[in-house]
């Protein structure tokens, strides 16, 4: 932790924090040493950095003035909603000013008849779709966050959850933006009426990581209400069982809502939290399959589930009951990460994508890593897109452990490269990959990528130092790496 | 007003530190929590408070004001527990924290001395508090309340504005020793009758003691059983909470001849089931063997019969019930049995109603919005009867409901299942 010397009150006597200060409001800018430790990392508690100050601005000509301030004082920036990024996003580098969207929270306007939302950037993800479901509609993407994360961190880390299978990422359900430039400009990029003119922009700054500016009100897509949905439980000796059946059923042709894979070590800590549910404890691995469309078509697709279930070695099916068991399933499965907290007091929660029908020896493998650093490991996964989540659970505290586990986290990011795969699914580069960037892209990829950012933030001041890594990382890059597809002219 | 690094660590215990290490910072609990919806500060969450304080027992910061304040400003409600997939024991750590900080000197604002002396010297001792319950009562007789608050500060009045009207001395006398079941006897147990409930919910006592009796049980009050001294730990104060907590030891489990201890305050039942955290050694004894009335009402089934009540209620879950003791289903099961019931859904129901045990009293700002947006909610679904079951929520769902002129009544769910067997006889 970094941290400078201030005045017993935690307030500096720089102008700048004045002036942020009178444009949000006395109450609205913290300053002193105990509320900044607080924004010092996100759900990522490696290398935490506190910040000097923190805005929370309620509207765009605010978020816009505190910007065009920052800039006259010469200072960096971020923007920050609910602090679960996984990857450091929202860690301020280089004495960034935290601007923090959480007072920004109203559902602006929610039209049934057009089937779309305006919100602000600090609406949490699970409020959209409590607010939408009156209306028969919800907002489709659904990480396991949802509870707590910001529609604006969805954006801004292309976020995905179980239902990414049937019903896309983030990406797919934006159709507009507000953003604030790092000038401090106003521009609006996408429309509610979906459809592109010219360069897609909008589809640039979804994923971004906070470093093309400051986005202040969000345009989504939300989607119609199934008739029905069915959530199952189907129970495995082991992994690989549920991972052929994962296979079967795409092949099949059939594409369920969800089908998400959570391991024995995971079972055991959700069941010892509040989050239980009553899966299974002894089996191996648990498939959690929904399915959703007209009532009429359900029975017959559980048929077929049921078949190749079998085929595939399935020690059981269950069905949920009711509206409440699945709601407890689902609670299961989202509170999974943080379940795994129980084993030690940290947790390092993994993001590779990896083709789908090489799920089983990919996890085989990453499983013998863990082991043979000694670690604490645990797989639950978004099977149906070969969305692996290794979790790590450690303590920070031990300097020998925290080198293994970095360690063991750069061998597992290797092996899915090499099988072809890619770093991040759902959780972003931020800092925590930055470094890594050289195993898939090469100099030019990088280049590219740069030039792409400096077209929003030419000078290279809104959330500094994420995604792409330094210039010494850069050099250090692998001769091999994949890359861009580059199809030589024959 | 820092301390250095080695006085902060000395003023942390072990154990506080260890138990910030089960929280992996993973932010799942910051919405369920009212502070955070208020303010939108990191500081003033879960999450927040639970690193600070980390950060302070590793010597990264230094335990101040600002730190104090937040774990003031904390309702202590526990909707973070309820939240927490990592299992993190919230309660425990503030009250240890609010511990420290009186420890290290960080003094809390005036309200908040007046409370201590208020929790210290009054609540515990039984004498006192109906000596004050007297003079309240003849204050509210001879209106001498509206002269003497118009020259007090605001947070004062309002303090006084949730003050309910003093029942009549008939529902304040004590409540008999022992009271036999009706018809075939099933069991015995004991009641703690709680330090504020006698004197302003007698009849919610009352009405405890007949259900009980009339499904077949008989209802001992135990002599020498104290207030549980929640309010005071949750004050920091766990010194005097432990005495409380051993005499209460004493008090229910030297005599074997009862089931179980009930408890009809939320708040109550939460700290007794918990005594083994403030007294590790033999507090297990008590609170092995606690329950809230309701919850062994529904485990062992009501066997009077229940008669019509004709009414729209909406079931508002006490914190320290539903998170602190995660009983949320059993008092709605009752309900839904009597017949014509109708028990209405109103939104976020197991949110917080700003009352907080003395936290409506001490810190107006923050309780103002979170029970405006309580009787918002409970407003929409236009009930005849809120029910839950704690004193302080009824006290301050009650004055929100008034504030707003709102028809409903607020009454305890023993009272409505006690008029329902009232209504069948
Ligand atoms: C228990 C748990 C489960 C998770 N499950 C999933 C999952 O299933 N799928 C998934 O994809 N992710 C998941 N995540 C990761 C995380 O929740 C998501 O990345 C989420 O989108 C972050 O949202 P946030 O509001 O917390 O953003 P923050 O963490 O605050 O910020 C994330 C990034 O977004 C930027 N940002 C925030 N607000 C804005 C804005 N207004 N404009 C521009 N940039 C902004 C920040 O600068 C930062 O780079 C999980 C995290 C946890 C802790
Ligand atoms: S006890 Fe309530 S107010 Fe306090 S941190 Fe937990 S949720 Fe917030
Ligand atoms: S939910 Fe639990 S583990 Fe997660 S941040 Fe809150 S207290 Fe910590």
């Amino acid at each position: 932790m970094r941290s400078r010397n201030r005045t017993s009150s935690g307030s500096t006597r720089d102008g700048w924090i004045d002036a942020l200060r009178k444009i949000v409001g006395p109450d609205a800018c913290l300053t002193s040493q105990a509320e900044l430790y607080a924004y010092a990392c996100d759900g990522l508690t490696l290398d935490p950095h506190q910040p000097e100050v923190v805005v929370l601005p309620q509207s765009t000509e605010e978020v816009a003035e505190v910007v065009r301030a920052c800039r006259a004082a010469g200072r960096a920036f971020l923007p920050r909603g609910a602090g679960t990024g996984l990857s450091g996003g929202a860690h301020p580098l280089n004495d960034a000013v935290v601007i923090s969207c959480a007072r920004m929270n109203q559902i602006l306007n929610l039209d049934p008849r057009d089937r779309l939302a305006i919100v602000q950037p600090g609406v949490v993800n699970a409020d959209l779709s409590v607010a939408a479901r009156s209306e028969g509609l919800f907002y489709a993407p659904d990480p396991s966050s949802q509870q707590a994360c910001t529609i604006g961190g969805n954006v801004a880390e292309n976020s995905g959850g179980p239902h990414t299978l049937k019903y896309g990422t983030t990406t797919n359900h934006i159709l507009a933006l507000e953003l604030v430039l790092p000038d401090g400009s106003v521009v609006q990029l996408g429309s509610a009426t979906g459809g592109a003119t010219g360069y897609d922009l909008l589809g640039a700054c979804v994923g971004s990581e906070g470093t093309t500016g400051i986005v202040t009100e969000i345009t989504v897509r939300l989607e119609p209400l199934p008739e029905a949905v069915e959530t199952l439980l189907v129970i495995f000796d082991g992994v690989p069982d549920a991972c052929r059946l994962v296979g079967r059923i795409i092949r099949g042709g059939l594409v369920p809502a969800a089908l998400e894979v959570v391991d024995r070590r995971t079972v055991e800590a959700v069941e010892a939290s509040v989050y239980r549910a009553g899966l299974p404890q002894e089996a191996g691995a648990v498939l959690i399959l929904e399915l959703d469309g007209p009532a009429c078509a359900l029975p017959a697709q559980i048929e077929h589930i049921r078949a190749l279930a079998d085929e595939a070695g399935a020690q059981e099916i269950r069905v949920a009951a009711d509206e409440t068991e699945r709601t407890r399933f689902w609670r299961a499965r989202k509170g999974a990460f943080g379940a795994m907290g129980r084993l030690a007091p940290d947790l390092y929660v993994h993001d590779a994508v990896v083709p789908r029908g090489r799920l089983p020896e990919i996890l085989e493998e990453i499983c013998a890593i863990g082991d043979r650093y000694r670690l604490k490991l645990s797989n639950v996964f978004h099977a149906g897109d070969g969305n692996l989540h290794p979790n790590i659970s450690f303590d920070r505290r031990d300097p020998d452990e925290l080198e293994r586990v970095i360690a063991a986290g750069r061998e597992i990011l290797e092996v899915c490269v090499a099988a072809g795969g890619v770093l991040t699914g759902e959780h972003g580069v931020g800092t925590e990959k930055r470094d890594y960037m050289g195993m898939l892209f090469g100099p030019d990829d990088l280049e590219a990528m740069k030039k792409l950012r400096a077209t929003f933030d030419p000078e290279g001041v809104c959330n500094p130092g994420k995604i792409i890594p330094s210039t010494r990382a850069c050099l250090e890059s692998n001769p091999k790496a994949r890359g861009y597809d580059r199809v030589p002219f024959t | 007003m820092a301390s250095s690094k080695s006085d902060a660590l000395a003023n942390f215990p072990e154990s506080l530190y260890e138990g910030t290490l089960d929280c992996v910072h993973c932010g799942l609990c910051l919405t369920h929590c009212p502070t955070y919806r208020v303010t939108g500060r990191e500081s003033s969450s879960p999450r927040g408070r639970i690193y600070m304080m980390r950060g302070v027992a590793e010597g990264d910061l230094p335990f101040d004001q600002t730190i104090a304040d937040e774990l003031h400003l904390c309702l202590g409600c526990r909707a973070c527990e309820s939240a927490c997939p990592s299992g993190v024991e919230y309660g425990s750590l503030l009250e240890a924290g609010r511990a420290a900080a009186a420890e290290a000197g960080l003094r809390p604002g005036v309200r908040h001395r007046l409370e201590g002396l208020a929790l210290r010297h009054v609540l515990p001792a039984p004498r006192r508090l109906r000596a004050f319950t007297t003079f309240l009562d003849w204050a509210q007789r001879l209106k001498l309340d509206s002269w003497l608050t118009a020259v007090w500060p605001r947070g004062l009045r309002r303090a006084w504005s949730l003050l309910p009207p003093v029942p009549p001395r008939a529902a304040r006398r004590p409540l008999p020793q022992f009271t036999p079941a009706e018809g075939p006897r099933r069991g015995c147990v004991a009641l703690h009758e709680g330090c504020l409930m006698p004197e302003l919910f007698g009849a919610v006592n009352r009405a405890t003691v007949r259900v009980l009796s009339r499904n077949g049980y008989d209802v001992v009050v135990p002599q020498g059983q104290r207030c549980c001294g929640a309010l005071l730990a949750h004050a920091g104060d766990l010194d005097s909470a432990r005495s409380l907590a051993r005499q209460n030891v004493k008090a229910f489990t030297s005599d074997a001849s009862f089931d179980m201890v009930l408890s009809n305050s939320a708040g109550c039942g939460a700290a007794l089931r918990e005594t083994h955290h403030w007294l590790p050694e033999d507090g297990a004894a008590l609170s092995s063997r606690v329950r809230d009335v309701c919850e062994w009402l529904d485990e062992v089934g009501l066997r009077a019969p229940l008669g019509h009540l004709p009414l729209r209620v909406a079931y508002d879950d006490p914190c320290h019930l539903v998170h602190a003791q995660q009983v949320a289903a059993a008092p709605r099961r009752l309900l839904e049995k009597i017949p014509g019931l109708e028990l209405l859904q109103h939104r976020d129901a197991e949110a917080c109603c700003g009352a907080a045990g003395t936290y409506g009293l001490l810190q107006p700002e923050m309780s103002a919005p979170i029970l405006e947006a309580k009787i918002q909610s409970l407003a929409e679904v236009e009930p005849e009867v809120v029910a839950t079951g704690n004193p302080g929520c009824l006290l301050q769902i009650r004055s929100g409901a008034e504030e707003r002129d709102l028809p409903f009544r607020v009454l305890h769910p023993i009272e409505l299942i006690d008029a329902a067997h009232h209504a069948a006889s």
